[in-house]
This record gives C-alpha cells, sequence and structure tokens, in this order.
C-alpha cells in the first residue's frame, strides 16, 4: 500500500504551534482542501491557538493557498488567538506583496523571529 | 542545448484542474530549453496555474463535460498562450481589485491580478471566454527620449 505523504508536520515551541508544509509546490485544490482541514484540526484543537506556519519547504503556490491562509486567520481570530507567516523565499514573497497580503499577515524571517515576536507580544 | 526553432502547439485539455500539470510540464521545459530565466519560467508556470482555474472553476463551472483549448508559441524572445473555456465569458473590468477594502480580505479573486502582474500581456476576447498572454525574454526598455517625453 502506497504511504500517504504529510502535507504538514506540526511542533510545538512554548506557547506556540509550528505548522510546516511539507510539499514544495502547493497548487492542487484537492491538496488545498486537504491542507484546510489538517489544519483546522490543529486550530480547533487548542483554546487559543498562536500558530505559526513555516514555508521553508515551500517553492511554488498558486493564489488558491492565499485564500487558504485568509481563510484559517479568519478562525483564529474569531478564537481570539493568532498567527505569523516566516520563512517565506523571495519569489513567494513577491506573489503576498503583489496581492497586499504583506499588509494583512504578519510575516517573520524565520520560525525563531516568529517565537520572539510572541513572547515580545505578550 | 538551447533550442531557436519557433514552436507553436494546440491541445484541448478536460476541465479537471490537475490537467494542467502535463501541459506546463511540457511548456516550462522548453522555455529553459530555450533559454528563459528562473523568473520568466515561475512567471509563466504561475500565470498558467492561475489561468487554468479560472477556465476551470469560472469558465466551465467545473464541468467535466467541457474542455479547455491551450495554444502556445515559442520563439527565442517570447512565449504567447491562449486559453479559451467553453462559458459564458466575462467582463474582466468588473472584476474588483482584491487589493483593497473587502477585496483585501477576500478569499478568492486574486488570479487574475496575478496574471496581469506575472505576464507581460494579458487580453480577453469580447466575450471574455479565451485569454491571450505573453511573456518577453528580455522586457522593451524605456528609452531617453521616451522617458523624457513622458515627463
Amino acid at each position: 500500500m502506497a504511504g500517504i505523504k504529510p502535507r504538514i508536520s506540526v511542533e510545538y515551541a512554548g506557547d506556540a504551534t509550528i505548522v510546516t508544509f511539507t510539499d514544495e509546490k502547493i497548487l492542487e485544490e484537492k491538496d488545498i482542501k486537504a491542507l484546510q482541514e489538517s489544519i483546522m484540526s490543529v486550530i480547533e484543537q487548542a483554546e487559543r491557538i498562536n500558530l505559526i506556519l513555516d514555508f521553508g519547504n515551500v517553492r511554488f503556490l498558486s493564489s488558491a493557498v492565499l485564500g487558504l491562509l485568509i481563510r484559517l486567520s479568519k478562525r483564529i481570530y474569531e478564537r481570539d488567538g493568532s498567527l505569523k507567516l516566516c520563512s517565506i523565499n523571495p519569489k513567494i514573497y513577491e506573489i503576498f506583496k503583489i496581492t497586499r497580503l504583506t499588509k494583512t499577515f504578519d510575516i517573520c524571517k524565520d520560525v525563531e523571529s516568529a517565537v520572539e515576536g510572541l513572547y515580545r507580544a505578550n | 542545448m538551447i533550442s531557436e526553432a519557433p514552436i507553436s502547439r494546440s491541445m484541448v485539455v478536460e476541465s479537471k484542474p490537475s490537467a494542467i500539470v502535463g501541459v506546463c510540464k511540457e511548456i516550462l521545459s522548453k522555455l529553459e530549453n530555450n533559454g528563459f530565466s528562473k523568473e520568466d519560467i515561475f512567471a509563466v508556470h504561475l500565470a498558467m496555474e492561475e489561468a487554468f482555474l479560472n477556465a476551470v472553476k469560472h469558465g466551465n463551472k467545473m464541468d467535466a463535460a467541457k474542455n479547455v483549448k491551450i495554444d502556445y508559441s515559442l520563439d527565442p524572445d517570447k512565449i504567447e498562450i491562449s486559453m479559451a473555456d467553453e462559458g459564458d465569458g466575462f467582463e474582466p473590468e468588473a472584476v474588483a481589485d482584491p487589493r483593497w477594502g473587502d477585496g483585501l480580505y477576500k478569499p478568492e479573486g486574486r488570479g487574475l491580478l496575478l496574471m496581469n502582474s506575472y505576464m507581460d500581456v494579458v487580453r480577453f476576447n469580447e466575450r471574455g471566454n479565451c485569454v491571450y498572454m505573453v511573456r518577453y525574454k528580455e522586457k522593451p526598455r524605456i528609452t531617453e527620449r521616451e522617458s523624457q517625453t513622458k515627463l
């Protein structure tokens, strides 16, 4: 039986939940749906999540992923949590810049700065 | 090895998001073989994915019985790509700008913006069910005279 490659990995650092995308390319609708289900279940498990999304492995994504991030952020803020994105490579960051989502999302250089940012805020 | 001969191809693919994978592979490898930069390849890939998803989702309404016709033409200076769906079309000017106001918080509506940002030419036919896109290998420079005239 072919193994199903997990699309995210989840780690914890203090109050932060770090979700790392494992795929290099995030394009297909079915993959984005699967990601939404996985990450939403991580969000729902915590009372008030401080979520850090690590894009370190991501080399390519479509605008549907931006839509996913907006849906995730809405759910997180409904539950009084926080969301940071990190380790976004320059080509992907350009997509965020063009769509002005750099104004909507808190984007950090790497996981360490994202975690640091959480403690500074608290 | 860089291939200099112009290449043109036409194909019909089904209305499934994954149907673009093979087409992208073919076009992007030809871009690489013809000396297009990594930036060009990224740009064309993104624009193709966005245009195809729009054709499948908004044009053909995910109807598996409908197809998307893709034509491309590659020469040493540029890649031209057309995608036509079987839908009723739409008015590109009527699409709200997703960078401002409520649009910024909507999950959808950014595909067209990205196509326009990454391709040098993006044009729709009158009906709005066919998009024509061009990416030039080297961007035309504004001459000194032209830039003075603009001022």
